[in-house]
């Protein structure tokens, strides 16, 4: 199949959009035509019966918005004819993970209980988007409230396949995003990150994904889970997408008080610099971890897939190459311990969160007879929520419960300050290792097949075991594509670096994609896209 | 150490039904049986943290990025600003009357 304008990248679309030499519109009418192609039916929270026909498509999308969408192009391409700027973003087909408020759409979170809500506001990050020109294709299905890696827990259904082989996941929580733009359904997608949830999908679907430092985007509009954890980031084909995208999106906001007074530097200016003298480390405790066993569920120390982690050493030679200076043996012995520490503190924020979902000012409310308020709060809730949010809130409750919580939620803030301190260490510029960016597998092992962990909450939340650390320090992180295994399954590295420093890791990023641009896993693309 | 340390018990049928009923949760039994399992799953998962010394004067983080005097955004001015959805939110909620949200009764109780 010849490649369509759904494949371009995001700079490439606007370079041309803002030119005149192609107009919004044309963009978003191939977006449509792909995801016509590609998507098969759409999700829905009725009894789901699974049809073989399921596994072969992607279900990327909760809701479209194509009316919307139309006249968000007509504007763009009006203000090219107009002569004036259209923003850096001019015609991007946008999806937004359905977490996200976007005004005048139905804003569900993948939950039954927001099913017919609809935003009456904009998040941030939603608005700053589309004030640049991107054009909003529609809301992406997730795991249940962001609860899960595999978005098998959506309350719509069928769930989100992986556009390298549709029976696997596509991971999670920011499945649909991640699937969206692995099939050129949208070059862009808004997602949030709150224990990997942008970097473990990008790596299971073969795309770059950003969690920005905690505060470097503001959090206004996006359904919380876990306020002290979430992070607003950037799913792209490419690591110049999720440059152009975060700095469109980035900054401080007078409506969150989290969204960090820090300068919004251009990270397209230095993108191109190279790795001369940066100095990027590895660690053991990245590859070697204690975890379930995936056939016992024992907990136990063992290595992560042999495939990912030459993946990891191919591409820190690929960096050597370019004139990083490798670091190894860099000690971050706390890194296990951030599932454990997780399992407690995004619970208890969880609860605390899903407390609003109450039946009284928006969204579901059980409309048989009951005897009371209590009893009308209960119904709505228990029939409103899936098992993952049940889960989160009665553990929530149980390890802040005075009467219960024997000491989990101090000793849970203080191993996050452990693993906050194995960044510091190996960061700091006094320090042994002084590094730039740490280079890490992103996931333990490469997707798996529907229905193969969903269910088991411990194993699932797993999934997450190399990315979550990063989520309890606040700093950034960046998975990129870096092959595939032998099942043709994509795999991802990541980086990670101090507080606020994005444009490094996408300048290491980038520096990557050029050192292997021409190796052959590079021209690879979705079977399911090549026969469309 | 402080006297509490981290549980090694499971949440049993009646603790169980204590969080369920403060969470408001209507539950079928398979369910109840579901929830209660994976719970205790995870909190064998949690107790990974026992297996470590915590110096017991480490300070807790709350959030991992520390905001400084740099970084931290500046109080807003106290200014007044016109919202305009409050049609476009009131038209979200389950039940309206009169512009007020209705609920169901509210039993009451004599106070002990």
């Amino acid at each position: 199949m010849t490649a369509t304008l759904a494949d371009l990248s995001a700079r490439e679309i606007a370079r041309r959009v803002r030119r005149g030499e192609l107009t919004a519109s044309e963009v978003l009418d191939q977006t449509l035509e792909r995801i016509n192609e590609v998507e098969g039916r759409a999700p829905t929270t009725e009894p789901y019966d699974p049809k073989p026909e399921d596994r072969e498509l992607i279900h990327a999308y909760v809701s479209l918005v194509e009316a919307r969408a139309r006249g968000q192009a007509q504007s763009v391409d009006k203000a090219v004819r107009d002569g004036r700027d259209p923003g850096p973003l001019a015609g991007v087909p946008l999806a937004v993970k359905d977490i996200f408020c976007v005004e005048g759409t139905r804003s569900t979170a993948g939950s039954r209980i927001l099913e017919n809500f609809t935003a009456p506001y904009s998040a941030t990050p939603v608005a700053r988007l589309e004030a640049a020109g991107a054009v909003t294709v529609g809301k992406a299905n997730l795991d249940e409230f962001t609860f899960g890696s595999s978005n098998e827990s959506s309350a719509f259904l069928p769930p989100p396949g992986n556009p390298w082989d549709p029976s696997r996941v596509p991971g999670g929580s920011s499945g649909g995003s991640t699937a969206a733009v692995a099939a050129g359904e949208a070059a862009l997608s808004l997602a949030t990150d709150t224990a990997g949830s942008i970097r473990q999908p990008a790596a299971f679907c073969g795309v770059v994904g950003l969690k920005p430092t905690y505060g470097r985007v503001s959090r206004y509009g996006l359904i919380a889970f876990a306020s002290s954890l979430d992070c607003p980031g950037t799913v792209s084909r490419d690591v110049t997408d999720a440059g152009l995208m975060l700095g469109a999106m980035a900054g401080e906001d007078p409506a969150d008080a989290t969204a960090a007074a820090v300068e919004v530097p251009d990270y397209l200016a230095e993108l191109e610099r190279g790795v001369e003298g940066l100095r990027v480390g590895l660690s053991p405790n990245y590859f070697r971890l204690a975890y379930p066993d995936p056939e016992t569920g024992e907990l136990r120390e063992q290595s992560i897939d042999p495939q990912i982690e030459a993946a990891v050493h191919r591409a820190a030679e690929s960096l050597a190459k370019a004139g990083a200076e490798i670091v190894e043996d860099v000690p971050m012995p706390h890194t296990h311990l951030g599932i454990p520490a997780y399992f407690v503190v995004s619970r208890v924020e969880a609860a605390s969160n899903l407390h609003r979902y109450d039946g009284v000012k928006y969204g579901y409310r059980f409309p048989g007879s009951v005897t009371g308020l209590r009893e009308m709060y209960r119904e709505t809730r228990g029939r409103g929520f899936g098992p993952q949010p049940k889960l989160r809130i009665l553990m929530g409750m149980y390890v802040s419960g005075e009467q219960y919580e024997r000491g989990y939620y101090r000793r849970a803030l203080q191993v996050r300050s452990l693993i906050r301190q194995d960044f510091d260490r190996a960061f700091s510029a006094d320090g042994k290792h002084r590094l730039d960016a740490l280079l890490t597998p992103t996931t333990p092992t490469t997707a798996f097949e529907l229905g193969r962990v969903y269910g088991d909450s411990v194993l699932m939340q797993y999934a997450d075991l190399l990315t979550v650390a990063a989520n309890h320090a606040g700093i950034p992180g960046l998975s990129l594509p870096a092959g595939f295994d032998s099942g043709g399954l994509p795999i991802g590295v990541q980086l990670l670096g101090s507080d606020f420093s994005e444009g490094t890791l996408l300048r290491i990023g980038r520096s990557f994609e050029l050192a292997t641009a021409d190796e052959a896993w590079r021209s690879r693309r979705p079977a399911l896209i090549e026969a469309s | 150490m402080s006297e509490k340390q981290p549980d090694t018990g499971e949440i049993s049928v009646d603790v169980f039904d204590h969080l369920v009923e403060l969470a408001a949760l209507a539950l079928d039994p398979e369910e109840r049986e579901y929830l209660r399992g994976e719970l205790n799953g995870q909190l064998r998962a949690i107790r990974a943290l026992d297996a470590i010394e915590v110096d017991e004067n480490l300070p807790i983080t709350s959030h991992g990025v520390p905001y400084t005097e740099g970084t931290r955004p500046g109080i807003r001015q106290d200014e007044a600003r016109n919202a305009h959805q409050a049609d476009a939110i009131l038209s979200q909620a389950p039940e309206v009357e009169n512009r007020y949200l209705v609920v169901p009764d509210i039993p009451q109780e004599a106070l002990e």
